[in-house]
């Protein structure tokens, strides 16, 4: 387990190289830059602006300050353009630097408030992902080829294949025009998460249903289960104390991926519903070349999206100890 | 991904049940906590303001959201009356004017006091001045002040470190005592008491700057500004912000009119997404919405909350004078002419949209008495008016030595940033231009600041572009094609047009909008830019708020404005 999580670790770290590198290159290489704007600046007010957050730098010597060297002593920081006293310590000392757009603020400070928000999002649309699919998958299993279990599949084929700002519209009309249950878009309380989290989460409820339903169909045609009707076990008995177990699993080894999916899927919803989570920021960053905020969200992600990976394989040992980590790692 | 199959069993079954049950439980739990901090209470005024704030340093910033804001904050020498637009008293209660508009002398009232309690003097303006004007704070908006006389000489001499080489001193501006600013301009500046409205001229606490600096040395220009260390001198204070979401602001309670000022606290939304601005209006979340998506504006047509209003905006092309055929004043000058501009506003736009036949937009009449001249002559038949600008523009490009049995034009490329609007309308152009000029025309999209950067390194046939003045008068626009101008971007030089605006400059009165006009005849005989429409506002407001009214620069300061007692319609 451990030299596992090592050697995880080892790659999650040339991972992360590999993405700091590309996308810093990458912000760099499009152009036009932060500061341009329809009115130009003054030759001296630019040379200011640019002096204040070291674009008159050298790119790799902006590079080695982003990372930000380890404790390198005064005279070392001084030769890569530091005066011994950084203000910002580099990625590595987990600083991400001053927002260029923002400027009031902190990368750090926006990604601290924003993605407790879009964490809360994606839980609302996970959570109902699993209760919606596991409902809709067990029902359809329960009655497999009825009118009902066509109706799920059906459902669940659309719900895959129409993308979640579709899903957004059709939900806002419905449920904040026609039935005003729910706020249009905003955010401050529970409500407020409902239509989003509905929006974000039934693509996934609909992948879900299809898992369950063919876990349990599989489930419900093995040798303990056929045991279990002889006996004389009630349908719904057997539905949901025996087959379930087993039907379940494909469900949570769905689970990672699906987590995965939706903190990153949720740019667009959050945009339409005017959620303040970190999705938002992963477009608009790159648009307004907001180097530090485009760096820090992808960071971020490639962060989040690695470390549920390596925790969707830990749980998989835990859930089937067949599973062997070294084997896979 | 790692297995995702062969993973059945008894034994998995269970604890699979398991997690999933205690995924829910936690999921619930961190959705319940970040719903109940995001927990305030509803403000007496919601308003969907756009973009988020890049600052809330009133000289780091140049956008519209961030104006709004600023004025609901910050308060200076003096306020527009939301109707008029006419300079009202604000920090300042009365001032003068000298003879020859070259001086002015500011009175502060008495008992204005910051959010700390400090009174705003003389000395708090003259040091937001300095802030504004001094080269190593980077602000966009000094050259508002390039005015004031030794101004943009403190500005722009820089030594090797960026700072400036002169003394603030140097500058006109004096505080002979506590309550009295006397300010030394160049030459006259009709416009200088809209400036002085202005956010950027804000004052400036000096004390709470330097009480930050000595408590964050290297942090204190992101720290100074956050909600519980930010000092302002508005009707409102900032009590809470939520980048992306919201800024909470409450009634300041020192504040001079404090009396006058309705609403005890505003939420200020920060929402790019028209449709989602839209819809919070249309359930009544928010009272007012600065911009409507454009597919919605036909059927808005008739409702009592939308007024669209022309302001001082053009939309324009840039032509690239540089480039054959495009260096042949009659060339563009047909480009010019054979565009339908009515089709552009009733079909596309559709906003009540003046079609443009000047540089400076027509809106600029009522607030400033400056007429702009046109590139043609208009009349009561306007179908015949563009079959004859059609019948010019052939003529003039048979007489520039293109079309039939002369040289064929080469193909013509119209770069535009990415917006649906705007591919609209550059195929309505290239419509018009293939149709009656026989033209081939290429569309290109660009990203926004890539296409900016196309434009600066004149890399372009036509560009689209606005522009939207910085003061109501014809110099804002005007100044920008001059050859020395670095929003030009069109390659346009031309001693003659410099020569008539840097007369202009000194000159007074009626004979100032005399040289204006000609300056801009010149540049309609020259055309380096297209004008094809003038912008109007696209907001929609409650109908219950009073003292909001729709004006010629839209710009709208908070402090007129609250509800109808009665409710009733303005």
């Amino acid at each position: 387990m451990i030299r596992f999580l090592l050697r995880r670790a080892g790659w999650f770290a040339v991972t992360l190289f590999c993405v700091v590198t590309l996308s810093f290159a990458m912000m760099r290489a499009v152009r036009g830059g932060p500061f341009d704007s329809e009115r130009a600046l003054s030759p001296a007010i630019e040379a200011n602006l640019k002096a204040r957050y070291h674009l008159d730098w050298p790119l790799w010597k902006q590079y080695a300050a982003y990372v930000g060297p380890l404790e390198l002593g005064e005279q070392r920081a001084a030769w890569l353009g530091g005066d011994g006293t950084r203000v910002f310590g580099g990625v590595l000392a987990g600083d991400f630097g001053p927002s260029f757009r923002y400027r009031d603020t902190t990368v750090n400070d926006i990604l601290a408030q924003s993605l407790p928000i879009s964490l809360a999002l994606g839980g609302v649309a996970l959570a109902f992902a699993l209760v919606l699919g596991l409902a809709a998958g067990l029902v359809s299993a329960q009655y497999p080829r009825s009118s009902l279990d066509t109706l799920v599949r059906t459902t669940a084929t659309i719900g895959i294949a129409v993308p979640n700002f579709v899903i957004a519209g059709f939900l806002v009309i419905l449920f904040a025009f026609l039935v005003p249950l729910f706020p249009v878009a905003g955010y401050g309380s529970w409500e407020h998460m409902v239509l989003p989290g509905c929006a974000l989460g039934l693509p996934f409820a609909a992948y879900i249903a299809r898992l369950t339903r063919a876990g349990m169909l599989d489930a419900l045609s093995f040798d303990w289960i056929r045991t279990a009707r002889a006996k004389g076990v009630p349908p719904r008995t057997i539905l949901l104390r025996h087959a379930l177990r087993a039907g379940i699993v494909p469900v949570v080894s769905y689970l990672g991926p699906a987590t995965a999916g939706i903190l990153t899927g949720s740019l667009v919803i959050e945009r339409i519903f005017a959620i303040p989570g970190t999705g938002s920021h992963f477009v608009n960053s790159a648009l307004n070349r907001d180097y530090t905020l485009a760096m820090g969200v992808t960071i971020l992600y490639t962060t989040l999206v690695c470390g549920l990976n390596v925790l969707v394989d830990v749980l998989y040992t835990w859930l089937d100890p067949r599973v062997a980590l070294e084997e896979e790692g | 991904m790692g297995a995702h199959n062969g993973l059945r069993g008894r034994g998995a079954g269970k604890q699979g049940f398991f997690v999933v049950l205690l995924l829910l439980a936690v999921l619930g739990y961190g959705a319940w906590r970040v719903g109940l901090e995001a927990g305030l209470d509803q403000a007496d005024f919601t308003f969907a303001n756009g973009a988020e704030p890049t600052s809330l340093d009133p000289t780091q910033t140049t956008g519209a959201p961030e104006g709004r804001l600023m004025r609901a904050i910050f308060e200076g020498l003096c306020v527009l009356d939301p109707k008029t637009l006419a300079p009202l008293p604000g920090m300042a209660e009365r001032w003068e004017i000298s003879a020859d508009e070259l001086t002015y002398t500011f009175h502060l009232r008495s008992g204005a006091r910051w959010t700390n309690g400090d009174e705003v003097v003389a000395a708090d303006f003259k040091a937001g001045f300095a802030r504004l004007l001094d080269p190593r704070e980077a602000a966009e908006y000094a050259y508002l002040l390039y005015c004031v006389r030794g101004a943009r000489e403190y500005a722009t001499n820089v030594d090797d470190s960026g700072a400036a080489l002169r003394g603030f001193d140097t500058v006109g501006i004096r505080t002979p005592d506590a309550r009295t600013l006397v300010v030394e301009l160049e030459r006259p500046v009709p416009w200088f008491l809209y400036l002085a409205a202005y956010p950027p001229l804000a004052p400036l606490n000096q004390r709470a700057l330097d009480e930050m600096r000595a408590q964050f040395p290297n942090t204190w220009r992101i720290e100074r500004l956050r909600p519980e260390n930010l000092v302002t001198n508005g009707p409102w204070r900032v009590v809470e912000r939520r980048v992306n979401d919201r800024i909470r602001l409450a009634r300041h309670d020192q504040y001079w009119d404090r009396d006058n000022v309705a609403f005890e606290t505003i939420d200020v939304l920060a929402s790019e997404h028209l449709s989602t601005n839209l819809n919070l209006y249309l359930t009544g979340a928010v009272g007012f919405v600065n911009e409507v998506p454009a597919g919605v504006v036909p059927r808005l047509a008739g409702r009592a909350d939308w007024n669209p209003t022309p302001y001082l905006a053009t939309y324009f092309y840039r032509v690239n004078v540089t480039r054959p055929p495009l260096d042949d004043a009659r060339v563009r000058r047909a480009l010019a002419l054979a565009i339908d501009r009515r089709a552009l506003t009733s079909k596309i736009t559709r906003a009540g949209e003046p079609p443009l036949y000047s540089w400076v937009p027509s809106a600029i009449t009522p607030v400033t008495g400056y007429v702009p001249p046109a590139l043609r002559t208009t009349t009561e038949d306007p179908v015949a008016d563009y079959a004859r600008d059609v019948a010019e523009a052939q003529r003039l490009l048979r007489e520039a030595g293109y079309g039939p049995g002369a040289r064929a034009l080469r193909r013509i490329e119209i770069h535009y940033n990415t917006q649906s609007t705007n591919r609209d309308i550059a195929e309505v152009v290239a419509r018009d231009w293939k149709l009656h000029l026989g033209l081939d025309v290429k569309l290109t999209n660009q990203e926004k600041k890539v296409a900016l950067d196309t434009q600066r390194r004149l890399d372009y046939d036509i560009s689209r572009s606005t522009w939207i003045a910085d003061y109501p008068d014809p110099a804002s626009f005007l100044e920008v094609l001059t050859q020395a101008s670095a929003n030009n971007r069109t390659g346009f030089a031309d001693a003659r047009y410099d020569a008539l605006l840097a007369e202009a400059l000194t000159a007074r009165g009626a004979e100032r909008k005399r040289l204006y006009a000609e300056a801009e005849a010149r540049l309609l005989e020259l055309l380096p830019i297209i004008p094809l429409f003038g912008f109007t506002t696209t907001s929609l407001v409650d109908p219950r708020l009073a003292g909001f009214h729709p004006n010629n620069l839209d710009i709208h300061f908070p402090k007129f404005w609250r509800w109808n007692a009665d409710g009733e319609r303005r």
